[in-house]
């Protein structure tokens, strides 16, 4: 066991809408709200904040948003780096680290979407509904202008630029070896789906989905439906982390950070996206497996005692692949173990995403699950897990991927 | 120039000076994987070091371009325009590559034909006089 001492003292979001639909505000503004808003959560004025994290590559960089915010004194200025959202709990692990040594008092994790002033994650900027060229250039090859673009280089010729295929790659695999069906991965969908018609911060709140919906939603990549895909959201979220001797003063009851891990497995490069030679035996899963050892481990803890999990749900096959990977259920039982109800707020085993996820809250790179695991306990979340102590909180899988398991004293 | 399956306008290949002799092969028509000169592991995507001895010597291997169906999806969703759907992406299992797999598509065959293990053989698209981009289809039986 590792002792821990940081802890998260405050939560607060933007509006949270479909993609694209936030075009009067500005990327970085909706950030601002989201930090004023978590710190007044918290009982602290910006006055205190001399951090910030983020993760994602945002574009939303903390030496501007400090300036903007007018904070007296940015002493930690933190990203991780890790694609997309599997940085999320890795931001918060950072700022807890960064209070815990003094790098800093209170730290602000944040995260801002606003994909329709930018461009679609998946595209990589290629419009499939523009007219060709009159005058083509013969195809060629071209040079990559970064590592990244040259491991991408051996996936995006095929066509493999779009998340729903690469994560589709491992939940087919899944699916052959186990019998993983997608009226399985059906389930979790709709069990979110249920969650989130409770959370009036939900996109789709007011969108109810039955089985049978999931299952006659359009294929996107086989075998992901559209409801198998989460949403893509315009919004911004964030938390704050200070130390437990500050937030002893504050007026909101504090949430322990009690372990945190990250990681790739070797050879994990950006996932199925870059690398089809990750080891035969972790192919077919969320490759979190060994973190999810070494974070229980340092916490002294294990599966049975987390009370309510708020696990990435990027698409429903990486969550199935997650709750094996932590050990809820055994290699390749999954798909059984949703059939059962265990992720559902009202009896599950295992109570899931109680926001309704990354599939039906919104998608904003998952720090939306750090901030209801924080509300799951204490209590206010719109689903609300009675007595919850220990909350996992995942970001991402099949990609490298970070994690944190938060508790209430 | 062989058949085409894929618009001229999907992405093109993005490489640097690593991964730039793959291509260069390619356009050859031979597949390749480079291959460690110390410990005989092979590796793909190219990298500068072997993973596993962490050698910095290489060479290119040529394989037979035959392989296995390791896993795949059938995309519903077009990358470029004028490109027929669906189309499938396939990680293929290399035959002779010391277990390396590599991702690339399934031409020529209907989507219900596909499994994970179907026999594959490699099948060259001429994208231009500069460019072939490794596809597989089926070993007829
Ligand atoms: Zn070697």
């Amino acid at each position: 066991m590792t002792q821990r001492h940081a802890q998260l003292v405050g939560v607060g979001e933007s509006q949270y809408t479909r993609w694209g639909k936030i075009g009067d505000v500005t990327e970085h503004a909706l950030a601002c709200q989201a930090i004023q808003r978590a710190v007044a959560d918290a009982g602290l004025s910006l006055d205190d904040v001399d951090g910030l994290a983020s993760f994602a590559e945002d574009r939303n960089e903390a030496v501007f948003l400090a300036a903007e915010l007018g904070l007296p004194a940015l002493r930690f200025a933190n990203m991780v780096w890790m694609p997309g959202g599997g940085g999320g709990c890795a931001a918060v692990s950072n700022a807890a680290m960064a209070v815990e040594t003094g790098q800093a008092e209170v730290v602000v994790v944040y995260r801002s979407l606003c994909q329709g002033q930018f461009f679609r994650f998946g595209s990589a900027g290629v419009d499939a509904s523009a007219p060709a060229p009159a005058n083509p250039k013969p195809p060629t090859v071209q040079q990559a202008n970064s590592l990244l673009l040259a491991s991408l280089g051996f996936a995006m010729p095929f066509g493999l630029l779009m998340a729903a295929a690469a994560y589709a790659l491992p939940t087919r695999r899944h699916m052959h070896l186990y019998g993983t069906t997608s009226k399985q991965l059906g389930m979790l969908a709709v069990t979110f789906r249920e969650h989130a018609s409770r959370n009036p911060r939900a996109v789709m709140g007011g969108r109810p989905m039955t089985l049978e919906d999931h299952q006659a939603s359009p294929m996107i990549a086989d075998p992901h439906r559209l409801f198998d895909c989460c949403l893509e959201s315009d919004g911004a979220c964030a938390v704050v982390v200070t130390t437990a001797e500050r937030a002893r003063d504050l007026a909101a009851r504090p949430i322990e950070i009690l372990a945190s891990e990250q990681g790739a497995p070797k050879g994990y490069a950006f996932g199925p996206f870059s690398n089809a030679n990750v080891a035969d035996e972790i192919y077919a899963t969320g490759g979190g497996e060994e973190m999810a050892k070494r974070l229980w481990a340092k916490a002294g803890l294990g599966p049975a005692d987390v009370d309510v999990a708020q696990l990435y749900d990027h698409f429903t096959g990486c969550v199935l692949m997650q709750l094996e990977d932590y050990g809820f259920c055994e290699r390749g039982e999954g798909g059984s173990f949703i059939e059962s109800g265990a992720l559902s707020w009202h009896g599950g085993s295992l109570p899931t995403n109680t926001h309704g996820g990354s599939l039906s809250e919104a998608y904003i790179h998952g720090l939306n699950h750090v901030v209801e695991g924080v509300r799951a306990l204490r209590g206010d979340s719109t689903s609300p897990v009675e007595n919850a102590e220990v909350c996992l909180v995942t970001s991402a899988a099949c990609v490298p991927s970070s994690a944190v398991l938060l508790g209430r004293k | 120039m062989s058949q085409r399956f894929f618009p001229d306008g999907m992405p093109p290949p993005l490489a640097d000076a690593i991964s730039l002799p793959w291509w260069e092969a390619a356009a050859e028509h031979r597949l390749v994987v480079q291959r460690c000169t110390s410990c005989e592991t092979t590796r793909h995507p190219p990298a500068p070091v072997c993973p596993e001895c962490r050698s910095a010597d290489s060479d290119w291997n040529e394989l037979s371009g035959r392989g296995q169906v390791y896993t795949y999806t059938i995309v519903h969703r077009p990358i470029a325009a004028g490109q027929e759907l669906p189309f499938v992406i396939a990680v293929i299992a290399l035959e002779g590559a010391g277990g390396l797999r590599m991702i690339s598509n399934l031409v020529e065959v209907k989507p219900d034909r596909i499994e994970i293990g179907l026999a594959v053989e490699l099948v060259w698209e001429d994208m231009s006089p500069d460019l072939a981009i490794p596809r597989f289809r089926p070993v007829e039986r």
